[in-house]
């Protein structure tokens, strides 16, 4: 593995690979000393060209946890709203001596560009681009969700409900009924989860208004369905992820995607009807910044099956295991 | 180590694996006046499944002894505090398992299958310093083939296994899918030659 770019790129076994070593990783993070030696001496940048202040953290917090040196860079007030191209900043990144850089981007295919086009010749992380991917919030929440879903688990009443506790080596997410709901249109998210899940076994439904449906998915290998009750019911779901709906698309000038909040809600909120709607031991999850009362209510976001917060602490672990294992491999092939 | 078993000169047997784990026990209880602080952690891969075994050899060699019984047995993986990163191929991390969660009050025997560079010992203090503080840290390998790099050595020793440093020591063992037990030594070059 060179770069991470796409969840699409993770092979079944990579994928399970690298939560693997996301286990590893959050099991390190019990101890005493939660720093870890592995990167001493390596720098990582983080090139966000579009604000993101969580993303970035986790990012930060992962290579921090790792020994390695930080350059945050963002663009804005640099040198790119004076007019510097990509290509401009990458080399600057690189004369300074990075080892690894994490682009984020409003532009799809970004992050490519970065790691192909032969200005830099380090591993590139992908933290976002444009409504393509987001690879390490699919890892992420495919890590959550391996923690809290039991194959044959009690839908099938054969298993007891997985209690959170780390999953076991090896494990991956066959058999898994997975739910998103939301703007599946503008959202990477669901792209890259679309993508990981189903390679990890996983069958995912999309559940959105008309209006927020990409054109020409069809061979994307998922359901759609645009009646969110429905769904619940033929679905029986193991976990239900709320993407995040961006208040502006409402306007006619952001799009006029939907006619109002309160409709949107009604249809597509998740909310306490829906809960309990849902199987007992299903779990919430939103990648957040949450609208509580537009995608979520308050009850659903507090519920003790919500995985939100964990969800956090996951990605970090998560982003650890791509860093070491982009980092640490110089050349050898997986 | 490689789950096939190598073509190579066999250097000790199942019997004699077992009966080097069985004298390193005693030596244990002799220098430690007994197994009752004692834990027992298991390098992976090869220490893990020896780590099990040696605990086993404790408690038979402690029976009626004060204080008997099995001593709580983990795994450290030192993957994170290699120096080495990069010059090998990827490891993925495997879990930690500390019986009880702590270290103070215990002396811990690392336990590993082959003693070469020294550097995975050198990992794993590392590794056992990010956990806590130990009263005590001491080695036992089933093989010391010598050509140390840094100045570790062990406190229980299988065998004393001189060899060259083209040659590879291959500790199979049937925990870890070998038909059975065995330490091998084979010649790299002819390794590589053959394949």
């Amino acid at each position: 593995m060179k770069h991470l770019l796409s969840a699409k790129d993770l092979s079944h076994d990579e994928a399970v690979m690298v939560l693997d070593t996301a286990e590893a990783m959050a099991a390190t993070q019990r101890h005493a000393v939660k720093k870890l030696p592995t990167l001493r001496g390596k720098t990582v940048v983080n090139l966000f060209f579009e604000d993101s202040t969580r993303t970035r953290l986790s990012f930060e917090a992962a290579a921090k946890r790792l020994s390695a040196d930080v350059i945050n860079f963002s663009a804005k007030g640099s040198s790119v709203s004076k007019g510097e191209t990509l290509k401009d900043t990458a080399q600057t990144i690189m004369a300074m001596g990075a080892d690894a850089v994490v682009v984020r981007h409003s532009a799809c295919g970004a992050a490519h560009l970065l790691a192909h086009a032969g200005w830099i010749d380090v591993p590139v992380l992908n933290a976002g681009d444009g409504t393509h991917q987001h690879p390490t919030q699919a890892l992420l929440d495919a890590m959550t969700l391996r923690r809290w879903y039991a194959p044959g688990g009690p839908a099938s009443g054969s298993a007891r409900a997985a209690d959170g506790a780390p999953a076991p080596q090896g494990r991956d997410l066959e058999g898994a009924r997975v739910i998103i709901v939301g703007d599946v249109l503008h959202s990477r998210v669901a792209r890259s989860n679309v993508d990981l899940l189903t390679t990890l076994g996983a069958r995912v439904t999309l559940v959105a208004p008309p209006t927020l449906l990409p054109v020409g998915m069809d061979d994307w290998p998922c359901e759609v369905s645009y009646d969110f009750d429905a769904a619940i019911a033929a679905v029986e779901p193991d976990a239900v992820m709320m993407l995040r709906v961006q208040r502006e698309r409402m306007s006619a000038a952001g799009g006029g995607f939907f006619p109002s909040p309160e409709e949107y809600s009604r249809g597509y909120g998740l909310g306490a009807v829906r809960r309990t709607a849902m199987p007992e031991h299903a779990i919430v999850m939103h990648p957040g910044p949450m609208n509580r009362g537009l995608e979520i209510t308050a009850d659903a976001a507090d519920d003790p099956r919500s995985r939100v917060v964990e969800q956090v602490g996951n990605g970090v672990s998560v982003r650890m295991a791509a860093l070491y294992l982009l980092l640490a491999d110089e050349g050898n092939q997986l | 180590m490689a789950a096939a078993q190598p073509s190579g000169k066999q250097i000790l047997g199942a019997a004699e694996i077992q009966r080097s784990l069985v004298r390193i026990a005693h030596e244990i209880l002799e220098r430690n006046r007994g197994s009752s602080d004692l834990m027992i952690l298991g390098i992976p891969t090869g220490g893990v499944p020896l780590a099990q075994r040696l605990a086993a050899a404790l408690e038979m060699a402690a029976k009626g002894e004060e204080g008997a019984g099995a001593p709580p047995v983990g795994t450290l993986d030192i993957t994170m505090y290699r120096d080495d990163l990069g010059r090998h191929p990827i490891r993925v991390p495997r879990p930690t398992r500390i019986p009880g969660e702590t270290l103070e009050g215990r002396t811990v025997i690392l336990v590993d299958d082959v003693l070469f560079s020294g550097r995975t010992i050198r990992a794993a203090l590392d590794a056992l310093g990010a956990i806590g503080r130990a009263d005590a840290v001491q080695l036992a390998v089933l093989v010391d083939r010598g050509h140390r790099q840094l100045p570790i050595r062990a406190d229980y020793v299988g065998k004393n296994l001189p060899t060259s440093r083209s040659e590879k020591v291959v500790v199979a063992l049937t925990e870890l899918g070998a038909d059975a037990d065995a330490v091998t030594i084979v010649d790299a070059q002819t390794q590589e030659a053959t394949r």
